[in-house]
Formats: C-alpha cells, sequence, structure tokens
C-alpha cells in the first residue's frame, strides 16, 4: 500500500505537468460563469475559450514532458505533446470557424453550452493523449464521447441531428460497453489495469491465447470506433451529415487524433517487450499477429471509405467517407508497430489537420450561402467565388496526396515505412485506394470549374477573415508540401513512447 | 466459503452481456436499447467485481464504481436525445429515424 503521504507528495509532483489540462478545467467553469453573467457580450464565450487554448498551450510548451505520475497512471511525454498541439490547434481553429457557422448563429444566444463542451471534449482528449492505465482510457474515452454526443445534436432544430446524435450515442454506447468488457476480461488474466504492469506481467507469465485474444480485440473495438475504422465506422456518415459543420470537422481531426494517440499507446506500452538497445521496433509479446490484424483493419477501412464515397452528393457525408478512408491510410502506419511508423503517422495527422479543417471551412462558407451542401450545388462556384474555389481545390489535391503539397509529403511517410517493413501488399493496396480517391475529389473539382457555366452567376461573398484563415491553410499546405523537414524532424522527435523509467 | 467458482460467475456475464448486445442490434425501440446497453454494462461490472474477488485486488471495485457513473451520465444523454427526436418525428422507434442514408 502506498502511505499517504507519498500519496500526497505523488500528487503535488505530478500537478507540475497537469497544469494544461487545469488550465482547460478553469476555462469551462469560467465558460458557465461567464455565459450566465455576460449575456450581452456577442461571442464572449468563444473569446474565453481560445484564451483558455491558448494559455494552455503555452503551458504546455514550457511545462516538462518526461514524467509519470498519479501513481502511474497519467504520462507526460513527446508523444503527448505532438498530439495536444494538434488538437489545441483544431480547437482554435473551430472556434475562429464558429464565428461565421450560419447554423449556429441561427440558434441564437451565446452558443455557450457549444463551447462549454467543446473545452471539455478537449479536456478529455488531453486525458487521452497521456493515459496510462486502463480505468483513465475509459473515463478519458468517455469524457469526450459524451460530450460529442450533445455537440453532434446541438442544433436540434434541425430533424437530421438529433437522428444522427441518436446513432452516435448507441453505436458509442455499444463499442465502449465492447471495450469495458475486453478490459474486464484483461484485468482476469494480468490482475492490473496499468498498462506497464500488463506488460511485464505478460512478459513473464504465459497466458492462453484465446482468452488473450479475445480481450485485447474487444479492446481494439473501442479505439476503433473512435477512429471510425471498420466495421465501427456506421456512426460517421450519419453523425458527419447531420452534426453542425464545425463540430464534423473538430471530429474528423481531433476526436481521431486523440483514439490514435490511445490506440499508439496501448500497442507500445501494454502489447510489446522494450529493450533497451532496439528500442524503435517493437516486439510484440504474445504469439498473436499484431502487424496482420491492423493491416488487414486498415485495408478494409480505406476501401471501403474510398468506394462508399464514390457514390455520395453530398459534401459533408462525402468528406466524411473520405475521413475513414483517411483512417485506412493512417492504420497503415499503425500496422508496421515502430517508431518509424509512429513517426509517419504523426507527420500524417498534422498534415491532415490542416488539410481537413480547411476544406471543411470551404463548405461551411459555401454552404452558408448557398443554405446547400449538395455538391450539385456546387456547379459553377469557379465563376461565382473564384478565390474560395481556387482553394478548396488546393485543399483537394492535398487530400488526393499529389505533389507538390502536404498530403504528398504526408502519404509518402506512411508509405515508406510501410515498405520498410516489408509489407508490400499493404502498400500496394493503399496506392490503388489513393488512385480511386482521385475520382470523387475530382469530381467536386469538376463541377465547380467545368459545369455550370451558364447557371447562377451571382458572385458568392465570403467575409475577408474567413478568406484569410482558408488561405493560409491553403498556403501551409503547399509550404509544407515543400518545406516540410520541421515537422518530420518533430515528428521523429516525439515518436518515442514514454517508457517506465 | 467461496463455494461458486469463479467461471459460473465468468459465464453469466458472458451471457448477459450476449444478451445485452443483442438486445441492442435487434430492438427497434430506442428505450429497450438503452435497457440493453445497460444490461451490457452490468455484466461488465459483474466480471470486474468477481475477478475483483477472486484476485484479491480492489482496482476492479473501483472500475465498477466508475462504469456506474459513466452509464448514468450515458443513459441521462441518450433518454435526452430520444425526447428531442420525439418531439420532433413522434417516435421512439429507431428504425422511423431513418431520413440520414448510405
Amino acid at each position: 500500500m502506498v502511505e499517504f503521504g507519498n500519496l500526497i507528495s505523488n500528487l503535488q509532483s505530478s500537478l507540475n505537468f497537469f497544469l494544461p489540462e487545469l488550465v482547460l478545467v478553469i476555462t469551462l467553469l469560467t465558460l458557465i460563469v461567464v455565459d450566465l453573467l455576460f449575456r450581452k457580450i456577442r461571442f464572449i464565450n468563444a473569446y474565453v475559450s481560445i484564451f483558455g487554448f491558448v494559455v494552455s498551450g503555452l503551458l504546455l510548451l514550457f511545462q516538462t514532458r518526461e514524467g509519470v505520475g498519479f501513481l502511474g497512471s497519467f504520462v507526460s511525454d513527446n508523444f503527448s505533446f505532438f498530439f495536444k498541439i494538434i488538437i489545441l490547434l483544431t480547437n482554435i481553429l473551430i472556434v475562429l470557424m464558429s464565428f461565421e457557422s450560419k447554423e449556429l448563429i441561427e440558434k441564437g444566444g451565446n452558443l455557450g453550452e457549444f463551447y462549454t463542451f467543446l473545452v471539455g471534449m478537449s479536456f478529455g482528449m488531453f486525458l487521452v493523449t497521456g493515459a496510462t492505465n486502463l480505468i483513465l482510457i475509459y473515463l478519458a474515452i468517455e469524457t469526450m464521447s459524451i460530450s460529442s454526443y450533445i455537440l453532434s445534436g446541438y442544433t436540434k432544430e434541425i430533424r437530421r441531428a438529433s437522428e444522427a446524435s441518436l446513432k452516435y450515442v448507441i453505436f458509442g454506447a455499444i463499442s465502449s460497453g465492447l471495450m469495458i468488457y475486453g478490459i474486464s476480461l484483461l484485468f482476469g488474466q494480468t490482475g492490473t489495469l496499468n498498462l506497464y504492469e500488463i506488460k511485464n506481467f505478460l512478459a513473464i507469465n504465459k497466458v492462453d491465447t484465446f482468452p488473450f485474444f479475445v480481450s485485447t480485440m474487444l479492446i481494439l473495438a473501442g479505439f476503433a470506433y473512435k477512429i471510425s475504422a471498420v466495421p465501427f465506422h456506421f456512426w460517421t456518415p450519419d453523425v458527419y451529415e447531420g452534426a453542425p459543420i464545425t463540430i464534423t470537422a473538430y471530429l474528423s481531426v481531433a476526436s481521431k487524433a486523440a483514439g490514435f494517440a490511445a490506440l499508439l499507446r496501448f500497442l507500445k506500452l501494454a502489447l510489446s517487450l522494450h529493450t533497451e538497445t532496439v528500442d524503435s521496433i517493437w516486439t510484440m509479446v504474445s504469439s498473436i499477429d499484431w502487424t496482420l490484424v491492423i493491416a488487414v483493419l486498415s485495408v478494409l477501412t480505406m476501401t471501403l471509405g474510398n468506394i462508399v464515397a464514390l457514390w455520395q452528393n453530398n459534401l459533408k457525408r462525402l468528406l466524411a467517407y473520405s475521413s475513414i478512408a483517411h483512417a485506412g491510410y493512417i492504420l497503415m502506419g499503425v500496422a508496421v508497430l515502430n517508431d518509424t511508423g509512429t513517426a509517419s503517422v504523426l507527420v500524417y495527422f498534422f498534415m491532415y489537420l490542416l488539410m481537413n479543417i480547411g476544406a471543411f471551412i470551404c463548405v461551411m462558407l459555401v454552404s452558408n450561402e448557398i443554405g446547400s451542401e449538395d455538391i450539385k450545388d456546387f456547379e459553377g462556384l469557379g465563376y461565382r467565388s473564384p478565390l474560395i474555389a481556387t482553394l478548396f481545390s488546393v485543399l483537394l489535391f492535398s487530400l488526393i496526396g499529389l505533389p507538390p503539397t502536404a498530403g504528398f509529403i504526408a502519404k509518402f511517410y506512411i508509405f515508406a515505412a510501410v515498405l520498410d517493413a516489408g509489407l508490400i501488399w499493404l502498400a500496394v493496396v493503399g496506392v490503388i485506394n489513393s488512385v480511386i480517391s482521385l475520382y470523387y475529389y475530382v469530381k467536386i473539382m469538376r463541377n465547380m470549374f467545368i459545369r455550370g457555366i451558364d447557371k447562377d452567376k451571382s458572385t458568392i461573398r465570403v467575409a475577408p477573415v474567413n478568406q484569410i484563415i482558408v488561405f493560409i491553410l491553403a498556403a501551409l499546405t503547399l509550404l509544407f508540401g515543400i518545406y516540410f523537414s520541421p515537422i518530420i524532424n518533430w515528428a521523429n522527435a516525439s515518436a518515442s513512447i514514454l517508457v517506465w523509467k | 466459503m467461496n463455494t461458486i467458482p469463479l467461471e459460473f460467475y465468468l459465464i453469466l456475464s458472458a451471457i448477459l452481456f450476449s444478451i445485452g448486445t443483442v438486445g441492442v442490434l435487434t430492438r427497434r425501440n430506442a428505450i429497450v436499447v438503452f435497457m440493453s446497453i445497460e444490461l451490457m454494462l452490468n455484466s461488465v461490472n459483474l466480471t470486474f467485481v468477481s475477478f475483483s474477488a477472486f484476485l484479491g485486488d480492489v482496482a476492479g471495485q473501483i472500475f465498477v464504481f466508475f462504469i456506474m457513473a459513466i452509464a448514468a451520465g450515458e443513459a441521462t444523454i441518450g433518454l435526452a436525445i430520444v425526447l428531442a427526436l420525439f418531439r420532433q418525428k413522434q417516435t421512439v422507434y429507431v428504425d422511423e429515424a431513418n431520413s440520414l442514408k448510405w
């Protein structure tokens, strides 16, 4: 047993690297009060939450990144730092996006709940990226899930929003039920809930393969739901279409990032032996071929995402399937199970953040004006708003993965990691999928520039602020397509997951 | 003292979990779906408690408290959403909420 005095001192030392999370909690509480007191001031909640995110980010930059705290249930390392930065950047972009979201503004009021739950969700994601105890992983995933259930049904005047959110809750509850059942079985086999201790137990003792396989697969189901991998993807298109577009963009990047962070940490800390000499190659503890399991998951995910996306007419839904496909590509980086693969996942997420949020902002700006997200209604956009259409095309080129965009670099690193590990068949499937994805992305561009020339010619007006935001995102997409070494170096430095010292 | 072996608890909870899963997948009424989800979560609780007693480790029982709290939260959100859906469609049947398709 831990002595009470030791417990307090452990708690105090743990708080040093828990400050960014504490700032988020304080922001959340402040938002509730501010929403009650200053109802008259427009967008006050948005400013408060941006302030909270910035302060949290600054504390994140200056904190120690080598710490195990709260009795070994939460760590702060370079790996979680990378994901936290991605989550914070997404948050700030989403809040900026919400200033112009017509569907949110039409709801009226100051959107206090919207920002409160947004901050609550990012707190959950912060915990997911650093959790090393299965209790904390479950709690953190639920914190972010429950907030996202509410947010996806936020515009409840729109009929499809509450339907989407109902489907989201039911699928979420099933997969979290599967996950905790898996955790309970793993607890029964190993007698501990701490990832490090699970690994230590598995390294010394022999467990039966079948129950071990069942329990870890059930746990993977919980992660697969968060990253919308097949066969737990059913909620994705419905929720992405029904939810407010700001939340769709948020779920497609931040929620996925958190899911991948937890998946990688679980695989590395609980299921792989780490020796001092060859730490970059993960030796898995059991006889199960994890590479094959994840590679199959990845192939199914990207193939389904790309093929179903072919006949989508709603842009939000199309981008939902495209995000499923991207989850498949990222899973290829996970499947190789080494630090090179992890680094390529990190690179992919950084690039994906820029291009995907950018694309969603473009869709939002246009649908604010034309009141539709149908691909047909985007016909002639190139003539009605040349700037937005051009920037949108740049972002779509990046999503396809064509040079010289950031998407190309991201895909290139994933494929390089996969080929490096000798999984040639997986790389071939990935390339074929990229070719398939060309069709539906180009379809959008064809509608914007080639069709509908003689249709409505009235120009679409977009506020200059938004043009600047989209322009910056598209410019960064091009910049990182050419000058990518800082991101690569940062990702390589972040790829090593903190191992218990 | 401990006359019932561990396997019995595990088999019971596996059966309960399967009933819950089948209920979620086949039932149309959203309220019944949420009841089935409760059944799934409670069977997990049973597994945790029995392992916890068997291993003499309280961590499993602590987990049960968290699961109960989360289950309450999830049920609250779920019922609130069912209510919102009911106000618009006058139905609690999941398959009638079908405006979103492929």
